[in-house]
């Protein structure tokens, strides 16, 4: 008994689906609008990680050793900065390793070049190249650095450490941790705010197609239908909204993703929205299935109720 | 089989549409109910199909107080209820066939049952031919038929008819109440409201007259009154 209904309930939300023509398409298409939304959202959010993270990348604290500091002190502090819980990771760079880098930086200023070949002796010391997880975490590194510089002191008493580049990057760090922590808020507001119009858009339109069947719906009460009758085939037709949506929706973000694949290249290098867009192509379509399917459903089951009273 | 006790109905603005109005229908009667607009003929049966519920008084079908019917115990009730209306109601996206068939579907009636009546009772109305039509390809005239195939597909006990040769030239409205007429002969109960003076006259049967609310006349072999 249960199994009959729920077949004939299926069949005649498939059937008025097809044979509701025009109300179909206008609901698919804005519905298609709505999953377009969320998934460009998604996209979005994806490249702001990707972007956040990369600028992160860039920021690093560079702690300066004296010539002379002896290389066991320096793995000791590296070792202790390891350790600590803000630290993403610390980068060794060798006397050696800094001026084969300051050379290579500068190699077209033959006057530096020239400087360099005439002092007698390196005049690097090493460096560590320190990065937080979190931009916010440098100030508690730094502090920690100051007292290290205190304690680290080689034979002749005087600190191991030259210095701590903190101060002079503090301006940027800062500027860096407002902005990271605007644009986050912000993109979630504004996927908040374009998600539920979107969402609302969608009920409303499924609302108006059933507003549309509301006399057929005294009609199915009159005739002994029970509510879950009646309501069952709207309901699939609302699946039938989400699932055909989530479909166009998926494809309509491939050109989008083409088109626009170069400027997000060109924006931080390495992230590429297009690859993006197809290496995650199955967990983008199951997320804008999931999306419609329920905002489907849940819209048609909920515009239907007022007629069923 | 239907009993209407001192039944009222004030609507929220203080209209009165039935005042105090008591009658009963016994099972085979063939009923019409008579009255100008706003007599207050569709609320009574309205009431009939627990559209609409009484004020005040009570309204029975058999042993059942309708006014204690809820939930799902109303589609059940209304499965043992044939309608048909003036503006005859079909399914737009659903053809003759499939019209009929949705009252049996919603009660729950196997398929192999509904294959092999819709078409038998199709035919009875004389609509064999047009089985797979929608109703924008169906005349008035048909679509009535199929409204009336769609009343009687679960063997009711009553037919409850709003006006249902309203809409229909003279041929047509000849040929629906010839329809209904032998479906009371075969025995179902028939209540039917009509502004046709014609019908009434040619029908010979029980009329109710109704006026601003109030039953003026009930007559055993009626004529049209008004």
């Amino acid at each position: 008994m249960i199994w009959l209904d729920v077949k004939r309930v299926a069949k005649a939300g498939f059937v008025n689906f097809w044979r509701n023509g025009v109300v179909s398409i206008a609901s698919v298409f804005v519905a298609t609008v709505t999953l377009y939304t969320v998934g460009i959202l998604l996209l979005s959010s994806a490249f702001l990680q990707a972007s956040i993270s990369e600028i992160k990348n860039k920021v690093d604290i560079n702690v300066y050793f004296e010539k002379d500091a002896p290389i066991d002190q320096i793995e000791g502090l590296t070792n202790r900065l390891r350790s600590l819980p803000e630290v993403k990771d610390v980068e060794y760079v060798s006397r050696e390793q800094a001026l084969v880098v300051f050379k290579e930086r500068n190699k077209d200023n033959a006057l530096i070049i020239q400087s360099l070949n005439e002092l007698p002796d390196n005049p690097l010391g090493a460096v560590l190249n320190i990065r937080a997880k979190e931009p916010s975490q440098y100030e508690g590194i730094a502090t920690f650095l100051n007292q290290q510089k205190e304690k680290a002191v080689s034979a002749s008493g005087a600190s191991i450490i030259d210095s701590v580049n903190y101060q002079k990057n503090k301006i940027v760090i800062d500027r860096l941790t407002a902005i990271v922590s605007a644009v986050e808020r912000l993109g979630f507001m504004a996927s908040l705010i374009l998600g539920l119009m979107a969402i609302l858009v969608t009920f409303n339109t499924i609302r108006l197609a059933i507003y549309n069947s509301r006399e057929e719906i005294t009609v199915m009460k009159l005739v002994g239908a029970s509510r879950s009758y009646i309501r069952g085939p709207f309901v699939i037709e609302g699946l039938m909204y989400g699932v055909s949506a989530a479909i166009l929706a998926t494809f309509a973000l491939y050109p989008t993703t083409f088109w626009i694949r170069n400027t997000t290249t060109s924006f931080f290098g390495s992230f590429n929205l297009l690859t993006y867009y197809l290496s995650n192509l199955g967990q983008i379509f199951l997320v804008l299935l999931g999306t419609g399917v329920v905002l489907g459903m849940v819209s048609s089951f909920f515009a239907i109720r007022k007629y069923l009273k | 089989m239907i009993y209407f006790n001192k039944v009222s109905k004030v609507y929220p603005d203080n209209s009165v549409a039935l005042d105090n109005v008591t009658f009963s229908i016994a099972p085979k009667e063939f009923v019409s109910i008579v009255g100008h607009s706003g007599a207050g003929k569709t609320t009574l049966l309205r009431m009939m199909l627990l559209e609409e519920r009484p004020s005040t008084g009570e309204v029975s079908f058999e042993s059942i107080n309708l006014n204690d019917l809820r939930g799902e115990h109303i589609p059940q009730f209304r499965r043992r209820i044939g309608v048909i209306f003036q503006d005859f109601r079909l399914l737009s996206t659903k053809t003759a066939f499939e019209n009929v068939a949705f009252a049996m579907e919603a009660a729950g009636v196997p398929d192999d049952i509904i294959q092999t009546d819709v078409p038998e009772v199709l035919e009875l109305v004389g609509l064999e031919k047009k089985i797979w039509s929608f109703p924008h390809q169906l005349s008035g005239g048909e679509k009535q038929r199929v409204a009336i195939a769609r009343a009687i597909i679960n063997q009711p006990e009553i037919i409850i008819a709003d006006e249902p040769t309203g809409n229909l030239d003279p041929v047509n409205t000849y040929e629906i109440i010839q329809i209904l007429k032998k479906i009371n002969d075969l025995g179902t109960t028939v209540v039917m409201t009509t502004h046709n003076k014609g019908i009434i006259d040619t029908l010979g049967k029980r009329v109710i007259t109704l006026e601003t609310g109030r039953l003026i006349r009930d007559d055993k072999e009626g004529k049209y009154i008004l």
